[in-house]
């Protein structure tokens, strides 16, 4: 039984992987993938004589981020190299920041059920990704691929401002949401363009002084991060119950045991001497530069949500799961501007796009079909040249295989069919070669035209125009 | 004469005029090499097939006119901490004995576009921290003018080849006054230029924020044509400055007339060898006489470069090595148990005596606790050095001294009391602290025969007024 009632205080390093297309000190190509060390060149793989130079887009993408949650800019700016051994890092020391990390006193806004409050951000600063080691059982040997090596890291260091798993991931999906529109990173946990390491300690409710904290390393995704935040909150509160310390140490996450395990106490903590680089000039960022990239900044989920409740007459759930993604938010405004109808639109996003994304098991960005397309589907549709069980069948094979609608459904012979005549014939047909369900209607059972009409859009293999079949059949009934 | 004793301008000039064939001055040079090298030991590398190899494509291209560059053809030695393509490159040490870079120095290779013939590469100070070349792991050099005293170092594999017609002209670095100072002991012309102006890319650091690459020649000319072909503007240098034009030959037909040139009174104090002071005296003289005005003054802080520069190039020179770790390339120890053990034991094994002493000092100066005191407080040093040089800029267009307190030691002598060899670099390393040019030039010799040097020190970017001064001197001391 626990006895005090203890706080969680958590504060957050999240690393972002720069969308840039090269790497942060070199020309390497920063793609995923590759050939082991196929993307190196002497610069990432620490050949003697070799000299970084900096890719002015990651200052870009800094700044971007860093405007995006409310820091302030170090206009004065330099890299810092964290010296230590490893193979994975073919210096022996990291590009870093610590003295004048780029981005410095932010903070952004969550809301949870509790209602909204600002995370504060510590700084961001930029730096270099390591290379990755392959272990060998086999040969009993290690191997070094240098592809990823000399990639552009973001790192934003949050102070210790969240209390709950809730806010922490909050606090994530809101990094992701702004990084995500600034499109400086794709930040997939899975993939590891976003990692998070979480510094935790716990206090008794009500004491000012934080505790000891620990730092959980290896957390695959925002599961592992709520799990791990529980796991380390349990192993505190037990350990102070027990009348023990807390040790300040780095752990590693076990996601699948669903447990940790120290990597290294502050007692062996390494010392990185840090130092400014000499290889790398001083970065002075004007005031020219910052108006710049405040120019190019595009609308964040949080200014775009409130304009689409303004702008647009659609549910403010929908506004909300259409933003969640830049992807699905372009290709509504997109579609929308083209065929007006932003209630259909967010329709077709809200209830079949989600669906087959689902089903696919497919994330947003992997969408192939274009507002155009989108745009016209919903046209014809709404022209009744269509109707809504072939419209979706269209859409399905847009989804797959990105047709172009119009020539599909002419190719198909799939528009609805609304000669009278024609359908006069079917419905007659259909009438007679169910003479129970005539009957039955005309005997006052209302229940028995729906059959009648399924079997006459089964008979037009779903072409027929619903609403003409309809008054048709009442109106033969009638008459017969 | 001797086609070895040329100057490499008058051998260019030979070229040119099909006097003497490129091919003729590569054997002229192995000639000359066979005759002094068992002695001398300027080499550490001698590529006598590739330099006949590379004669025979020069020739071609002069002969055609398509090289018509005043070194074309004209063979060079190069420092061992310059990487050439394909060209074992080993710092001196152990740690390189086996290392082939896959490409070659930006010098190296403006080098080359003017038509240089590289003849191999020279002995230094193990990793470039020595003022003997008696650190190499290949052994020691020798003074060309008396076999028993050292070269200079740390370029004094590439002094001693310059002064014994060993090559034409030579490639050295200077982080403290590894060119000026073996220049000075052997006799030969030597720069360091700005900071800036030669590229680093290609160089194995030792001190990045001092490190230059320089030209060491028979005389004045050979080392402004040499300048002029080695300095560009390069992008993978972020430190490199490009400047619109260099105009290093013109300043030879400038005279000194009406200069105003500046000798600090603390450089001539106590400490400095009698027959030395007398030099930098007579060479005042020789300015004065050709209408340069010169007077004393005070530069104040000299005591402090010292400690300044040996604190700024280990803190360096310990994280530019910590890449050599017997992980990629270079030296591994034989056996090894994990990890670790292959650092140490390569580490300890690979690196000399002082390159270790070093590597330990710079470690110490930045780890916490002591990077304020000591490491911030060079850098701070260095900042107010440069401020005594800038102010004694604006009165004087030239600083004249001396560029050893003594000439030549025994050899041997040095290595006994490194503090006191330390102390040999006092008016070299306030150069590379400020970034200056500078260089130094013969003048004479003391009474037992050995040269003696005399530096001109020049504002950020004068190197024209440098090398006008210098050669100013020359002409006047041979008139004498």
């Amino acid at each position: 039984m626990m006895s005090k009632q203890y706080e969680k205080v958590i504060g957050l390093e999240v690393h972002v992987e720069l969308a840039t297309k090269t790497k942060i000190f070199c020309g390497c190509s920063a793609e995923f993938g590759g050939e082991p060390n196929t993307h190196t060149c002497p610069v990432c793989s620490g050949m003697p004589g070799s000299l970084p130079v900096l890719n002015k887009q990651v200052v870009d993408y800094a700044l971007a981020v860093g405007l995006a949650t409310n820091c302030r800019i170090h206009q004065y700016c330099k890299f810092d190299r964290k010296n230590y051994f490893y193979p994975d890092n073919p210096q022996n020391y990291q590009i870093s920041q610590l003295y004048l990390p780029i981005c410095y006193e932010g903070g952004v806004e969550i809301e949870t059920k509790a209602g909204k409050k600002t995370i504060g951000i510590h700084e961001i600063h930029m730096e270099e990704d390591a290379g990755k080691l392959i272990h060998d059982v086999w040969e009993d040997c290690s191997l070094v691929d240098y592809n990823r090596s000399g990639v552009p890291l973001l790192e934003i260091v949050s102070e210790p401002d969240m209390r709950s798993a809730e806010e922490v991931m909050a606090y994530l999906e809101k990094l992701r949401l702004i990084i995500q529109y600034l499109g400086a990173s794709d930040c997939k946990l899975q993939e590891g363009s976003m990692r998070a390491d979480v510094n935790l300690s716990i206090r008794e409710a009500g004491v000012k002084e934080l505790g000891t904290r620990t730092e959980m390393k290896n957390l695959n995704s925002f599961k592992a991060i709520a799990r791990a935040i529980e796991g380390e909150y349990a192993r505190q509160v037990e350990l102070l119950e027990e009348g023990k310390k807390v040790t300040q140490e780095t752990r590693r996450w076990d996601d699948n045991k669903e447990s940790s395990y120290p990597m290294r106490s502050k007692e062996d903590a390494q010392d990185y001497r840090y130092f400014p680089d000499p290889d790398l000039v001083p970065i002075a960022i004007n005031d020219q530069w910052i108006a710049e990239i405040k120019s190019r900044q595009p609308e964040l989920r949080t200014e775009k949500l409130e304009r689409y409740k303004k702008e647009f007459d659609i549910p403010d759930y929908d506004a909300k799961i259409i933003t969640e993604s830049k992807k699905l938010a372009d290709i509504f405004e997109e579609t929308t501007a083209i065929c007006k109808k932003p209630k259909k639109v967010s329709n077709w996003l809200m209830v079949e796009t989600l669906r087959l994304l689902k089903e696919r098991g497919m994330e947003p960005e992997a969408i192939r079909f274009t507002p155009k397309h989108l745009a016209s589907l919903i046209q014809l549709a709404e022209a009744g040249t269509v109707n809504s069980t072939v419209a979706k069948e269209v859409f399905e094979e847009m989804f797959d295989t990105n047709i172009d609608p119009e020539a599909y459904i002419e190719k198909k012979g799939l528009k609805t069919v609304h000669n009278e005549d024609t359908l006069r014939r079917v419905v007659e047909g259909v009438i007679a070669a169910n003479p129970q369900s005539a009957a039955d209607y005309r005997s006052g059972k209302e229940k028995a035209i729906g059959f009648l009409v399924g079997q006459t859009m089964k008979e037009m293999e779903g072409k027929a125009n619903p609403v003409m079949v309809n008054q048709l059949l009442r109106e033969l009934l009638k008459k017969i | 004469m001797k086609i070895a004793e040329l100057t490499a301008l008058e051998l260019g000039k030979k070229i040119r005029d099909k006097e003497v064939s490129v091919a003729e001055a590569v054997k002229a040079c192995m000639e000359q090499i066979q005759c002094r090298e068992e002695q001398v030991r300027a080499y550490v590398t001698i590529d006598e097939a590739g330099a006949l190899k590379r004669a025979e494509k020069v020739q071609k291209q002069i002969d055609d006119k398509t090289l018509t560059n005043p070194l074309a053809g004209v063979p060079v030695a190069v420092k061992d901490n310059i990487c050439t393509r394909g060209l074992r490159t080993t710092c001196s040490s152990k740690m390189l004995e086996n290392f082939k870079p896959a490409y070659s120095a930006e010098a190296v290779k403006n080098l080359e576009k003017a038509g240089a013939v590289i003849l191999g590469k020279t002995n230094m100070d193990e990793f470039a921290m020595g003022s003997t070349t008696e650190t190499s792991a290949y052994g020691v050099t020798r003074n060309p003018r008396n076999p028993e005293h050292v070269p200079g170092g740390s370029s004094g594999g590439s002094c001693a080849a310059v002064a014994a017609n060993e090559c034409f002209y030579a490639l050295g670095s200077d982080t403290g006054g590894s060119i000026r100072q073996p220049s000075s002991f052997c006799g030969v012309t030597g720069i360091k230029p700005t900071y800036g102006t030669v590229s680093r890319y290609g160089l194995i650091a030792y001190g990045s924020s001092l490190d230059q690459i320089g030209p060491i020649g028979k005389d004045v000319a050979d080392c402004a044509a040499v300048l002029e072909a080695i300095a560009s503007g390069d992008k993978k240098d972020s430190t490199s400055v490009a400047r619109e034009r260099y105009g290093f030959m013109e300043a030879l037909k400038k005279d000194v007339k009406g200069m105003k040139i500046g000798i600090p009174g603390d450089y001539l104090s106590a400490g400095l060898d009698i027959e030395v002071k007398e030099a930098v005296l007579a060479a005042a003289a020789v300015l004065e006489s050709q209408g340069a005005v010169v007077e004393q003054f005070d530069l104040s802080l000299v005591e402090y470069a010292i400690p300044a520069y040996y604190v700024i190039a280990s803190a360096e020179a310990s994280s530019n090595l910590s890449r050599f770790d017997g992980v990629k390339y270079g030296y591994r120890t034989e056996q090894y148990e994990g990890l670790h053990s292959m650092y140490k034991k390569s580490r300890s094994e690979g690196f000399g005596a002082e390159v270790k002493r070093r590597i330990m000092l710079g470690s110490f100066v930045l780890s916490s606790g002591y990077y304020d005191a000591y490491y911030l407080k060079a850098l701070k040093t260095k900042a107010l050095i440069k401020r005594a040089f800038d102010k004694a800029f604006e009165k004087y267009d030239l600083i004249l001294g001396p560029t050893a307190p003594t000439t030549a030691p025994r050899l041997g002598e040095s290595l006994r009391d490194p503090l006191k060899m330390y102390l040999g670099d006092i008016y070299t390393v306030s150069v590379n602290l400020a970034g200056l040019p500078a260089m130094n030039v013969p003048f004479g010799c003391d009474t037992k025969g050995l040269p003696i040097g005399v530096q001109l020190i020049g504002d950020c970017g004068s190197e024209d007024r440098i090398i006008c001064g210098g050669y100013a001197l020359e002409q006047g001391r041979r008139a004498q």
